[in-house]
């Protein structure tokens, strides 16, 4: 991972550096497989609201990844982070690089996603890092927004028809594996968290939990029982297997030109 | 917001797209004198000038033309979302990811709008997405060509939103109210996404011999059928007899015709391809002193009709992935439907309880 040539020890800048990056690459790879959805969206309405949203994923992603260069010390831009790294240097979680599903795996991927990201963000108002505040006080309306779309039509599908109480159910067991990753505390975060620049994951997960549980008791639907698996290693870099292809697509035309600017 | 790092704002090279400038402003000038007219006639209303409003009394005829007009032109907007679409995951860094994904975004608010307009003649979104589906209504034929490299997500910008604003200003003083005011906003809308293609271009033609390569190679696929977007010709033996357009123009519906505004498209266009250092593939392209305009080949003609009727490279592709995207969704239109009506009832369940109580 990001070690800064010191001789191993890792730098509170470095582990700041590592923390932000899985922050950026959750937002950049959910704005990525949301893209997916452009055209094939179940209404002209809904087109604009998928779009919406990954607008304001990659409104933070670019930021945040900014800020990863400045205080790696690599001085790498946006683009360096999003189209030069390879797999294994992404520090995203398993939820958000799985590929589009069907439309209510998509409001339960965001409606668990975004419950996260509004705890998040709520808390990071309070960063001693100037601009992680300011991106976070910024994305945080965003995402509020995103939490509400997910959560009407969660309500909708659940409480809609049989056919769509069937599937927002099965959708709503299909993410459950990927909850837990969300909400896990592994070194980086540990470390921003202690500077004061990050926080806790496992600190956001009661409040998301009871957020989405309100949604999900409204919708006339209950949260499926802990899975037999659960996804891990995402901020360690080792991603399911989904991953490979979506960034083959992203970078492909980027690394085809190394030299060029667009 | 323009110009900072790029020069494509140059005082004096005239303004990029029909919709620049205060065009939309002007051409959408309009003075409602109806309160004047003391009738509320359809043909006073036209005589004079002025907007007729989705109440007023119209021929059959009129509203049928608008709805096939109106209806056309939505299904190419939401349409037209495909081939830009196609290059969002692909997009080489991230403020062009999220420039491609705000301009299909608002493709697809143009079909709202659009849409929207139809249904003030009296018809319903469902009904007429139904007719796309089933081909009893067409979009426009350029979304028939695939969009091969990135370079083309530029071509689609400069020469095909421009075509279609050079098509749509005028519309801003369209006869029919819902639809002139639709097309107000939208070329605005155009003529933002029509400058974003050029400078795409403008830095593909200032990059790597490839960048330029792809800058070239886009614009020898596209400029023909842009050119092509202008419809048949006015006359001679590539003119469509007997159709819409006499009554179209009567009406205050369409105002120039096809080959006036091809003609202005060229002149403007051409000068904007030597800025970017693109050349336009027509060996026949030249300055014309004596008529002030640029002459110009003939469009293929046998092509045009070809890929308007089925056959060209997307016609299948496109048609199949909206009728696709459309079913797949159908559960989702039910569920909604369904709660809409479940919650209505528990609403009224709740009144009849409050005014029981």
């Amino acid at each position: 991972m990001s070690d800064n040539g010191t001789g191993g020890t890792f730098s509170a800048q470095a582990a700041s550096a590592s923390y932000l990056l899985g922050l950026g690459d959750d937002a950049l790879v959910y704005a990525q497989s949301l893209g997916s959805w452009l055209t094939w969206a179940p209404a002209l309405e809904e087109e604009m609201a998928l779009a919406n949203v990954a607008l304001d994923l990659i409104g933070q992603a670019r930021p945040l990844l900014t800020l990863v260069g400045q205080l790696d010390g690599t001085g790498r831009s946006e683009d360096d982070l999003a189209y030069q790294r390879d797999e294994r240097d992404f520090h995203n979680v398993h939820l958000v690089e799985q590929p589009r599903g069907d439309f209510a795996r998509e409001m339960a991927r965001m409606l668990w996603f975004a419950a996260y990201h509004r705890e998040l963000y709520g808390a990071l108002r309070a960063s001693t890092e100037p601009t992680l505040a300011a991106i976070a006080a910024k994305a945080l309306k965003e995402v509020r927004y995103h939490f509400d779309h997910a959560s009407q039509w969660v309500v909708r599908l659940g409480d809609g028809t049989q056919e769509s109480h069937e599937r927002m159910s099965a959708a709503l067991s299909w993410a459950a594996p990927y909850v837990d990753e969300l909400f896990e505390d592994d070194s980086s975060s540990v470390s921003a968290a202690g500077t004061g620049l990050g926080v806790l994951p496992s600190t956001l997960r009661p409040a998301a939990q009871v957020a989405v549980e309100a949604v999900v008791t409204q919708a006339t639907l209950t949260l499926p029982p802990p899975s037999r698996w659960r996804s891990r290693g995402g901020r360690d870099g080792v991603h399911s297997e989904p991953m490979g292809a979506l960034i083959a697509e992203m970078q492909h035309l980027a690394r085809a030109h190394p030299t060029a600017t667009w | 917001m323009y110009g900072n790092d790029f020069d494509i704002d140059d005082p004096g090279a005239g303004p990029l797209n029909a919709a620049d400038g205060g065009a939309v402003e002007a051409a959408a000038a309009h003075e409602d004198r109806r309160a004047e007219l003391g009738t509320t006639s359809f043909d006073a209303i036209i005589a004079a000038d002025q907007r007729v409003e989705p109440h007023d009394d119209m021929p059959e005829e009129y509203r049928q033309t608008l709805i096939r007009q109106v209806a056309q032109h939505a299904h190419s907007e939401i349409i037209g979302m495909q081939p830009e679409g196609n290059w969002i995951a692909r997009a080489p860094s991230l403020r062009r990811k999220a420039i491609l994904i705000a301009k299909v975004q608002d493709e697809a608010g143009h079909g709202l709008y659009l849409y929207s307009a139809a249904e003030t003649l009296g018809i319903d979104r469902e009904e007429l997405l139904d007719r796309l589906h089933t081909g009893k209504q067409k979009y426009s034929s350029i979304f028939n060509y695939p969009t091969l490299t990135w370079a083309d997500c530029g071509a689609v910008g400069w020469l095909v939103d421009g075509a279609a604003i050079m098509n749509q200003v005028p519309l801003c003083r369209c006869s029919y109210g819902p639809y002139a005011r639709a097309m107000i906003r939208t070329c605005k809308e155009e003529s933002f996404h029509q400058r974003q293609g050029f400078e795409l271009l403008w830095e593909l033609m200032r990059g790597t011999p490839e960048q330029q390569a792809m800058a070239q190679d886009a614009t020898n696929r596209w400029w023909w059928p842009a050119l092509a977007m202008f419809g048949p010709r006015d006359s001679g033996e590539h003119a469509v007899k007997g159709g819409h357009t006499a009554q179209s123009m009567a009406w205050g519906i369409k105002r120039f015709s096809n080959d006036d505004l091809r003609q202005k498209f060229v002149d403007m266009t051409v000068p904007q391809a030597e800025r970017l250092g693109v050349k336009l593939p027509d060996p026949d392209l030249k300055w014309n002193a004596d008529r002030g305009h640029y002459d110009f080949g003939e469009i293929d003609w046998d092509e045009f009709w070809r890929v308007i009727k089925g056959d060209g490279p997307c016609n299948a592709q496109r048609m199949e992935r909206r009728v696709a995207a459309h079913e797949q969704g159908r559960w989702v239109r039910e569920a909604a439907a369904a709660y809409a009506a479940k919650e209505a009832s528990r609403r009224e369940a709740a009144t009849r309880e409050g005014s029981a109580a």
